[in-house]
């Protein structure tokens, strides 16, 4: 299920005093199984982008195809499709609002109008792809878990819908160290599984450098550049110019190759660094 | 000289909590430290934090700040103005309309009278460089932003330490460089000391000194290059090390000769020159 977006501009408060282009003119075709980070400053557009994939906001110009379908046209069935496109707030685990973990998870199925067992079956699924044990959690309060086990409650509620699409904006921020590598850990193995695509936004270049099959980078409200990580992340010079640097590992080996050490140009990898790095070391030795 | 902290055997339980969420912890921080606090969460590090400016008093034992017993309730208010604390969310610590009326807040109520407020206003609004915002709107203000105004507000009350409580969680990689490069000038230019609690290892490697809590009780304390050096034990603790400080494990275990307490980029490149390059 791809999803196409076309010529896309979104004006926050269009016509006020207070009126501000978010994004302009963004295309970017996402296809089926990718795993794309979305990257960029604070207040690049990274949000808005993805807040138009599942509906939530609707383009000033240009448009959304979800599988072709037009996601604003007028005879859409827009619910339907935000059903496939499922959307993972920032900070999240502020919208848990149930008396259980269980009956949370529960909110979106019911609304779809699933049957209790067909409920209850979701409700299992999506703890076990969150790693929530349902024994020992179902019947617990939301509010009594931790910040990071609160969140992955809230992932759960989008997981239970069973999205074609996974959006996720943000979720590792304010969590430790634990609570982060648990949640990408978490969204690796879904999109491991194989029928999941996710979209990521994210801060974190050494994250994304080993997640992500694509990164969509973002500045001022544009798309400047979309490619595989090696690709963009050769790009040292570039991505410094819009505050974004590049992960340690693309960082030692630049500062490297300037001094005169022979390294390929587009490591990134702490692996391969290391290698690479070691590589030479053999020869001088 | 005088610690500018001193904790003695200080315990401390919430209310109803069968366990006590800090245990017997003895800690001394010098005038002029820069000291970061590290641990997952739960571990007691907040706790910690919130005893130090009498926000928390301990169940058990003695907190001394700038030589004033936190258990004594006239000293609570001047122990918060010589200990100001930074928060997690910058959206809950602004209270005005206007940034230099925020920034005064805290001095109204010491009642510091109107002609002494502005001049502190203003040097406090230009040591976190956001002088030219002082009639903004704060919610027009980035988080970074934000973040810098609360730090003014606590620096317009002259303090003698900053607690900063993950005051950078919050925020995208160049807003928390913005925080944290305006706390360490402020450490460095004006002698104050920092506690700074934060959950990223990079941020750590940055202080002279790193304290590392867990299960309640400080586990680690040293200087960053020593207490990453235990890579092992930082998993141990759910902590990570910093990337460059794991890479250069991985090579000396690889045979490579590479010192310890490799902490940064740039201190790596000069290590492994020094290797490749030996004539240079």
């Amino acid at each position: 299920m791809p999803i196409e977006v076309k010529n896309l501009t979104h004006t926050y408060s269009a016509g006020s005093a207070f009126q501000a282009t978010a994004i302009r003119n963004v295309n970017l075709t996402i296809e089926e199984g990718e795993f794309i980070a979305v990257i960029g400053h604070t207040g690049s557009g990274k949000s808005t982008l993805v807040q138009h994939l599942n509906g939530l906001l609707k383009p000033t110009e240009g448009q959304i195809l979800v599988d072709g379908e037009d996601l604003n046209g007028e005879k859409v069935d827009r619910r339907r499709i935000r059903q496939k496109v499922g959307l993972v707030f920032q900070y999240p685990e502020y919208q848990l609002f149930e008396e259980t973990v269980a009956k949370d998870i529960a909110f979106g199925p019911k609304n779809q109008g699933l049957s209790a067992d067909e409920i209850d079956s979701r409700v299992h699924k999506a703890m076990e792809q969150v790693h929530l044990d349902y024994a020992k959690y179902a019947e617990r309060s939301p509010f009594e878990l931790s910040g990071g086990q609160m969140r992955r409650v809230a992932i759960a509620g989008v997981l239970a819908m069973q999205p074609k699409v996974l959006i996720l904006d943000e979720p590792t921020a304010g969590l430790d160290p634990q609570g982060r590598d648990r949640i990408l850990g978490m969204v690796k193995e879904l999109h491991q599984a194989g029928d999941t695509t996710v979209v990521m936004v994210s801060h974190s270049m050494d994250d994304v450098a080993r997640l992500a099959t694509r990164l969509v980078v973002m500045s001022r409200g544009e798309l400047v550049a979309t490619g595989t990580p090696r690709e963009i992340f050769k790009q040292v010079k570039m991505m410094e110019s819009i505050g974004l640097g590049v992960p340690e590992a693309a960082k030692l080996c630049n500062m490297l190759r300037q001094r005169g050490v022979q390294l390929p140009d587009d490591l990134y990898q702490m692996e391969e660094a290391r290698d690479a790095i070691l590589a030479r070391w053999k020869e001088v030795r | 000289m005088e610690a500018r902290i001193k904790l003695e055997n200080v315990s401390f339980t919430y209310e109803e909590a069968e366990e006590p969420a800090l245990k017997n912890v003895s800690l001394q921080i010098m005038p002029g430290e820069f000291v970061a606090v590290l641990g997952h969460n739960g571990s007691g590090k907040s706790t910690l934090a919130k005893l130090l400016n009498a926000l928390f008093i301990p169940t058990e034992g003695t907190v001394t700040v700038c030589g004033m017993d936190t258990k004594i309730e006239e000293k609570t208010l001047p122990v918060r103005q010589r200990a100001g604390m930074i928060f997690q969310n910058p959206d809950n610590q602004i209270v005005s309309s206007i940034v230099k009326e925020d920034v005064a807040f805290g001095l109204e109520n010491m009642g510091i009278p109107t002609e002494e407020m502005l001049p502190r206003i203003e040097s406090a609004l230009s040591a976190v460089h956001m002088n030219e915002f002082a009639d903004k709107a704060p919610h027009m203000l980035s988080g970074g932003q934000k973040q810098r105004v609360a730090i003014a507000g606590v620096l317009a009350m002259e303090p003698d330490v900053i607690i900063a409580d993950e005051s950078t969680a919050m925020l995208d990689p160049s807003g928390r460089k913005e925080v944290l490069d305006t706390v360490r000038r402020l450490n460095r230019q004006k002698g104050i000391t920092v506690v700074w609690i934060t959950h990223f290892m990079e941020e750590a490697a940055q202080a002279d000194r790193v304290v590392v809590v867990s299960d309640g009780q400080v586990v680690r304390d040293g200087k960053p290059q020593q207490v990453f050096e235990e890579i092992d034990t930082m998993r141990q603790l759910h902590l990570n090390v910093p990337h460059m400080t794991e890479l250069a494990h991985q090579l000396r275990e690889a045979g490579m000769p590479l010192p310890h307490g490799i902490l940064t980029v740039e201190e790596m490149a000069e290590e492994v020159m020094k290797l490749l390059c030996p004539s240079k």
